[in-house]
């Protein structure tokens, strides 16, 4: 019957079509005329994987591949439901990209929606669309830390402008697992009819970048700043704000002065001249909360070049010495605020941070600077009144960095050396030699930190324990 | 139970209207402004367009100001000024707007608009065309009092919800009233859902077409509910003069109250207020 009906309504409209072309004269370029599009087929995953959809699981990153099936007795609808089964702790995690091999334009859609429930009460980590090799995950959505329940739900995870999504392959990606020992793990995750859907009640955007926070910083041309804090906020119809992860490329960022600083489609802000510039942005002509008001006073200067003997130096960080040893610059440590970025410039690489409050150099391997006597920094500001606090930390025997962390005093077997770096002048760098004395005068022999109070704007360069 | 068995009775009542007006509309052709069995009341009797920059209209309008008691007999959370902070016409629009300030002891600023001893009238047509705020503890509503009401405290007054909405539930309009025996929980109420869309993206007309013996509330081109002196659980008090009112509350027990994920300033646009009059034709 079905058929029957659609051939007639073929051949009507075939019949429309042969009077149109009968009763018209002239060839014009028509205002209807429209570009190819691919299909605009929301569908995922309702009884089985749509048109073009493949698995595509995160083993590189340690996923387990075997976390899918597709369920067919616990479904919320239908016949069949998408299965993970989210390992515990340890035992890898489920992450995987869902992407179609026809590519879909989604621009008619307000949401990727679907149903999920769990086997206890968890919160999955990360969720969303967009993750594509084509694109470079140009368009990548992510909502973290979704609550999920033990009863069959409804979840709505809005496109942020769908006008971007004219051709897209990355349908679906979730990433769970238990991140700690104790972390939720060992539980069974299921999803059934995902698809992006027109809701229509996906409303009230509130875009921001930078978090919202309006920023001003210092910067020195040559250097780049990404934008950070991207998300897109909306209020659904049962009075949730949901927000998202949102991707560079959904935004149109400006620069109120290009001759200062540019933006790119992917967010990065590069410094290229004198002056002082604010970065702002829209997403859907929505403007989003949140700037940086970006100064720069010009290339940076070049740190003083060191003079000591490479045979009496134990390097962390600078272009002269070869590194003692490698060193993670981000431990991101809890609550802290700190940026670290390292930077190059004309004259070399520097560690540029912002926004510190407390972060540290953490040495892969410590260092033992036994037949040591100072550590070296040159600090460079940009700002009059800024101090620096180091401290030099010695792990012990034990070789682990044990810290109260109430005081954040050393305890067990560690030892440290505290340094305030004062007096220093904007614009210009400035040389410090620590003695490693005071605690770790008898115990440097495992050194295994810097840890950085303080700033919360500056500049480091040649960090390197020596003798004279 | 009583809300179904007046839904199903609605439903009946107005079937055979609506089949008599679509077939009105396909035997008349493509007009679809008459779908309204609400047309006899043609008569414009008062309107406000918000037409003209500052404070409303003071011939029409008048203000409820600070907390009342128990926050209007609702627990509501907000301070009614008449500040332009709160209400003003702007870009021909009536603009009152929910903030979140200390003043005179409350944590919320907004306002109330009213008719009272300005525009009262017995029966017709009252429809607003609003832009609706949104958040959770945000309600909104446009409605009516009995006039009578300073001899005759309420609900014996009777009151007509042409327009109320709770800000957490974007999409869910809610027509009611209330008089002797069927007020506050009890009230006689129905919920319309906009399919697919919310009040606070775009205008929508809310109105009520009150005559002797029935309130039919619609929503744009919408009749969704009659109700009659059989719907009600006690007195009909619909056959007197009533005034408007139009507010925006923060927080109560309708609502509850806002919390972090609410967002302030909320504001109601307001493009007009119409009442007519006129004859029943049946």
């Amino acid at each position: 019957m079905k058929n029957k009906n659609y051939i007639s309504l073929q051949s009507i409209l075939f019949l429309c079509l042969g009077i149109v072309v009968f009763s018209s004269c002239e060839r014009e370029f028509s205002d209807e005329v429209q570009f190819a599009t691919f299909p605009p087929n929301g569908d995922v995953f309702i009884d089985a994987f749509s048109a073009g959809l493949d698995y595509f699981p995160f083993v590189d990153a340690g996923a387990d591949p075997e976390a899918f099936s597709v369920e067919t007795n616990d479904v919320f609808d239908g016949d069949a439901a998408m299965r993970f089964d989210v390992p515990a702790f340890g035992n890898g995690f489920v992450g995987a990209a869902f992407n179609t091999t026809v590519t879909r334009d989604l621009s008619g859609f307000d949401a990727l929606t679907f149903y999920a429930k769990a086997s206890q009460a968890a919160s999955i980590n990360a969720i969303g669309f967009g993750i594509s090799a084509e694109t470079a995950n140009k368009f990548q959505v992510t909502a973290n830390n979704l609550g999920v329940s033990t009863r069959w739900e409804k979840y709505v995870i809005p496109i942020p402008d769908a006008s971007k999504l004219t051709e897209e392959t990355g349908l679906f990606w979730l990433a769970e697992g238990a991140s700690f020992e104790g972390d939720e793990g060992g539980y069974v995750l299921w999803f059934d009819e995902i698809k992006f859907e027109k809701l229509g009640t996906v409303a009230q955007p509130r875009p921001t970048i930078f978090d919202g926070q309006e920023l001003v910083e210092q910067a020195f041309t040559g250097s780049s700043i990404p934008i950070t804090g991207l998300t897109q906020t909306f209020n659904l119809d049962n009075g949730v704000n949901q927000t998202v992860i949102a991707a560079p490329s959904y935004y149109d960022f400006s620069s109120s002065d290009v001759g200062v600083a540019v933006v790119s489609e992917l967010g990065e802000i590069s410094i290229v001249g004198a002056g002082t510039s604010t970065i702002s942005a829209l997403l859907a002509n929505v403007r989003a909360a949140g700037s940086l008001e970006v100064t720069s006073s010009g290339s940076l200067q070049a740190s003083p070049d060191p003079i000591h003997p490479a045979a009496n130096v134990k390097s962390i960080f600078s272009d002269a010495y070869a590194d003692d040893t490698s060193s993670n610059f981000s431990p991101g440590f809890g609550g802290s605020t700190t940026e670290t970025k390292v930077t190059s410039t004309d004259n070399g690489d520097v560690l540029v941070y912002n926004n510190n409050n407390f972060t540290g150099i953490i040495f892969d391997n410590t260092v033992d600077a036994s037949g040591l006597t100072f550590l070296h920094i040159d600090v460079y500001v940009q700002a009059p009144g800024l101090e620096v606090g180091v401290q030099i930390r010695d792990s012990g025997a034990n070789q682990m960095i044990e810290t109260d962390v109430n005081t954040g005093l050393p305890i067990g077997d560690d030892r440290d050396r505290r340094f305030d770096l004062t007096g220093l002048t904007v614009g210009q760098w400035t040389s410090f030699n620590i003695a490693l004395d005071g605690d770790i005068a008898n115990q440097k022999n495992n050194l295994a930190a810097l840890i950085l109070t303080g700033g919360p704007n500056f500049i480091f360069d040649n960090v390197y324990f020596f003798t004279e | 139970m009583n809300i179904k068995f007046r839904n199903i009775k609605t439903i009946k009542s107005s079937f055979p209207k609506f089949l008599v007006v679509l077939l009105a509309c396909c035997l008349s052709g493509c007009t679809t402004d008459d779908t309204q069995t609400v047309v006899t009341f043609t008569n414009l009797v008062m309107e406000d367009n918000f037409d003209t920059e500052g404070a409303p209209n003071p011939q029409i309008w008048g203000y409820d100001i600070g907390t009342g008691v128990n926050g209007w007999g609702n627990q509501e959370l907000q301070y009614y000024t008449n500040r332009s902070e709160n209400v003003k016409v702007d870009n021909g629009l009536l603009l009152i707007t929910a903030r979140q300030e200390s003043f005179e002891n409350s944590q919320y600023t907004s306002a109330r608009l009213l008719t009272k001893d300005l525009f009262e009238q017995q029966y017709g047509r009252f429809e607003a065309r609003i832009r609706l705020p949104y958040g959770q503890g945000i309600w909104p509503a446009f409605w009516m009092l009995g006039a009578d009401i300073d001899d005759n405290p309420w609900p014996a007054a009777g009151e007509i919800d042409i327009m109320e909405y709770r800000g957490q539930n974007p999409s869910v309009l809610i027509g009611s009233v209330h008089g002797p025996g069927y007020s506050a929980g009890e009230a006689i109420s129905k919920e319309y859902i906009l399919e697919n869309d919310r009040f606070d993206t775009g205008f929508h007309v809310f109105g009520i077409e009150w005559g002797p013996g029935y309130i039919n509330f619609y929503v744009d081109d919408v009749l969704y509910n009659q109700i009659t002196p059989e719907d009600v659980t006690g007195t009909w008090v619909f056959n007197k003069p009533f005034y408007i009112l139009m507010n925006l509350a923060v927080g109560g027990t309708f609502v509850g109250s806002p919390n972090a994920e609410t967002v302030f300033p909320q504001t109601m646009l307001v493009d007009y207020v119409r009442v007519y009059e006129g004859i029943e034709a049946n």
